[in-house]
């Protein structure tokens, strides 16, 4: 599957199937700072990703200060 | 996954409550979450005119329109700080929210462009007074933001901070003995003085990971980019710390931020920051808005800033 990442933007091929759980976990990614989105929607843990799917992996944490 | 209300199929897992919800049903539990915030910490009314600090990214933005989706009296201000490419396209963020969203509830938005106003970019000032950019950018969005709310007379100022912001602010705060901050964390400050405006932050019951979801749910076009002066921030660091430990052990951090607000609430009593303040405050020399200086910081900076640009 096509895994797209933010900062910096980059695209990476990765074997599936595999659980959403599995793939941030293959990736050392913290699932609470992320969300993965799959077309418009977005997927919870447990969803099983096909080898032809395109997924996004957003970041959604931002630093420094707030308004 | 199924969601926890309707048993239709879940687009997120909320681990800290032990839930899982479907878009519709997403929507109503982070309506809740910000009406329940509203009301229980006494932010505003139906009636009162309310002004958010909007900066393009998905908590101010989700924050607007969850205001206005309950039917709230909700304005925005965006300041732009003039960060090359990044300002531009925040900008337009909001600029487009505001045209397609904002408009039909008629809600407007202001626009204070910091070039224009102090003489230069963020990038620029803050290298002219020696401070970090996160330290001047924040210096100047709570001048013009309460400014902007004073002077056009709204009841409160309302900003997106949120579980995440909150919880890392007082990691910070407590690993650095930054007492005297602490007082000042709490998700409604009072105008305690004439030329403060009320603030709140009704987000402050929802993680980041919730607002975000909240946001491409609703396809809220917000600026996915960090902003490039945050990189190596330590607000990032603590936050990577507590989502690390929330993973692990879910509802940490809303255990840590909202067991603070309950010891605040039982140690100090409402009234001792509107007294301090009281006793603290006076109008700056310069501006008029209230600091416990004779000249207040962001006055302090614009002066330094002018000095150092003619030496």
């Amino acid at each position: 599957m096509k895994v797209r990442l933010c900062h910096p933007e980059r695209d990476i091929e990765i074997k599936g199937p595999k659980r959403v759980k599995e793939l941030l976990r293959d990736l050392s990614l913290v699932q609470e700072a992320h969300l993965v989105i799959r077309g418009d929607d977005l997927v919870t843990e447990d969803e099983m990703l096909k080898d032809d799917d395109l997924v996004e992996i957003r970041p959604v944490i931002s630093g420094g200060e707030r308004g | 996954m199924r969601c926890t209300k309707c048993t239709t199929k879940a687009v997120i897992g909320l681990p800290r409550h032990n839930a899982a919800f479907c878009r519709p049903c997403f929507t109503e539990f982070v309506h809740d979450q910000v009406a329940r915030a509203i009301k229980s910490e006494r932010m505003f009314g139906r009636e009162d005119r309310i002004l958010v600090a909007v900066s393009g990214g998905k908590d101010s933005l989700a924050l607007w329109h969850i205001l206005l989706k309950l039917g709230y009296r909700a304005d925005a201000l965006y300041v732009d700080l003039g960060i090359p490419a990044y300002s531009a396209k925040s900008r337009e963020k909001v600029q487009r929210f505001a045209e397609t969203t904002a408009h039909d509830h008629g809600a407007t938005l202001c626009i204070h462009t910091v070039k224009e106003a102090e003489g230069a970019g963020i990038r620029e000032l803050s290298m002219l007074v020696h401070r970090p950019t996160c330290s001047t950018c924040g210096t100047i969005k709570r001048y013009q933001f309460n400014r902007a709310a004073v002077e056009q007379d709204y009841d409160v100022m309302a900003t997106g901070h949120n579980l995440d912001d909150e919880a890392a602010r007082l990691l910070g705060n407590i690993l650095h003995w930054q007492v005297e901050y602490l007082d000042k964390q709490g998700p409604s400050l009072p105008a305690s003085v004439e030329g403060f405006a009320k603030k709140v932050k009704p987000l402050y019951r929802l993680s980041e990971r919730e607002i975000a979801a909240y946001a491409v749910l609703n396809r809220i076009d917000y600026i996915v980019e960090e902003c490039p002066m945050a990189k190596g921030s330590k607000m990032l660091l603590y936050k990577d710390v507590l989502n690390r430990l929330e993973t692990e052990s879910p509802g940490t951090k809303q255990r840590f931020y909202w067991g603070f607000l309950d010891q605040e609430r039982l140690s100090r009593g409402t009234s001792s920051m509107l007294e301090k303040d009281r006793s603290a405050l006076q109008p700056c020399s310069t501006c008029g808005q209230p600091t416990t200086a004779h000249i207040c910081s962001y006055c302090r900076m614009i002066a330094r800033a002018k000095a150092g640009a003619s030496s």
